[in-house]
């Protein structure tokens, strides 16, 4: 293997690396933050649903979930229910959450209804 | 004038003087608070400000860091709890260690909780003489920013669940409203109320992995929340 090369392949995956260590993946930002209300299954049912005036949405549900755009996934989950006149329950996580993590958990929110 | 004639006289009188101011002193209490704390409490809890930077850290935590305890909980309160220990966050420390599928939905697994370790009198109280010296963060904290003020507790109760979504996570009286947080109904027993408001004005300038969510809050809002936790403080449930 030349030397260029062999230095290339390394500082790739040190990049990689490096990236890897400061974000976290959409997966473990919905076991932490999204769980507690929308449930272990992403159904919905959660832990914290039992008092709810307002049941969360069912991530598993096509239907529901493709009426909605990214443009709209994006705002809830970073401005909260009440930016797109939803529940006062779903809060804003824009000061918890990174754009680019918000935009995995998009990503990841088609990756659960299948849609 | 009394003088000490005898030099052997001086340095013995001068001895005896040093033991009793030194057992008088918090540093006594502190050595010994730190010892109990080293042996007993380290294990689950951090009091060198490290705050999880990942979440696989925040998953790990098994008790709060209690590196600011000095400006964040009420001594009294404190060292009452350490010997009567009783949970405050339902679902633990972190919820997600906790949960299981239920029939209707997610319920916490009771099995895995592990209940707080109960302290004699004594150690009680050195603990948290000792943990009341731990101050970081301090920067975060002004004296008096709380304002003392009075609030219907049904007007309370429908900003903290109507107007601000708060009943999703807390529960506000046993048994009613969410339980991935910790219980808010103790929340001003517990809680020094200058804390209070820092950390709903900003959890994450606390810990940047919070659970809790920063809802951007009015002051005016911050201090009407902080009124309804301590007219809560004041019901005697049971």
């Amino acid at each position: 293997m030349k030397r260029s090369t062999f230095i290339m392949i390394v500082s790739t995956l040190l990049l990689i690396l490096a990236v890897d260590a400061g974000a976290e993946t959409a997966k473990d930002d919905y076991q932490t933050y999204c769980v507690q209300c929308h449930g272990l299954e992403g159904n919905g049912k959660g832990i914290n649903v039992a008092d709810m005036s307002t049941q969360p949405r069912d991530h598993t549900d096509a239907k529901e979930m493709s009426a909605r755009t990214d443009a709209e996934l994006f705002k809830v989950i970073k401005e909260g229910g009440q930016s797109i006149n939803k529940s006062v329950l779903m809060p804003p996580w824009g000061s918890t959450l990174t754009d680019e993590e918000i935009k995995g958990l998009v990503k990841y929110l088609h990756h659960l209804c299948k849609c | 004038m009394f003088f000490i004639k005898h030099k052997k006289m001086r340095s013995r009188l001068g001895f005896t003087l040093l033991i009793v101011i030194s057992c008088n002193t918090p540093a006594i209490a502190e050595n010994t608070g730190k010892e109990i704390f080293a042996g007993q409490c380290h294990s689950c809890h951090d009091i060198s400000q490290k705050e999880p930077q990942t979440l696989k850290r925040l998953w790990d935590q098994k008790g709060p860091d209690l590196s600011s305890s000095g400006i964040k909980y009420k001594p009294e309160w404190l060292k009452e709890w350490l010997q009567n220990p009783v949970r405050i966050r339902p679902a633990g420390m972190f919820y997600g260690n906790h949960i299981k599928r239920g029939k209707k939905s997610d319920e916490i697994d009771t099995a895995s909780l592990v209940a707080h370790p109960k302290l004699s009198s004594e150690d009680a109280t050195q603990v948290s003489e000792f943990l009341m010296l731990q101050k970081e963060n301090q920067e975060l904290v002004k004296a008096g920013d709380y304002k003392p003020g009075t609030i219907p507790m049904t007007l309370g109760e429908m900003m903290f669940d109507k107007f601000k979504g708060c009943l999703a996570c807390h529960q506000i009286e046993p048994g009613y409203g969410g339980l991935s947080g910790p219980e808010v109904y103790t929340a001003a027993k517990r809680l020094q109320e200058d804390y209070l408001v820092s950390f709903m004005r900003n959890p994450q300038a606390w810990e940047a992995k919070n659970v809790m969510p920063n809802k951007h809050l009015k002051e005016s809002d911050v201090q009407k929340l902080a009124h309804y936790l301590e007219a809560l403080s004041q019901e005697d449930f049971k």
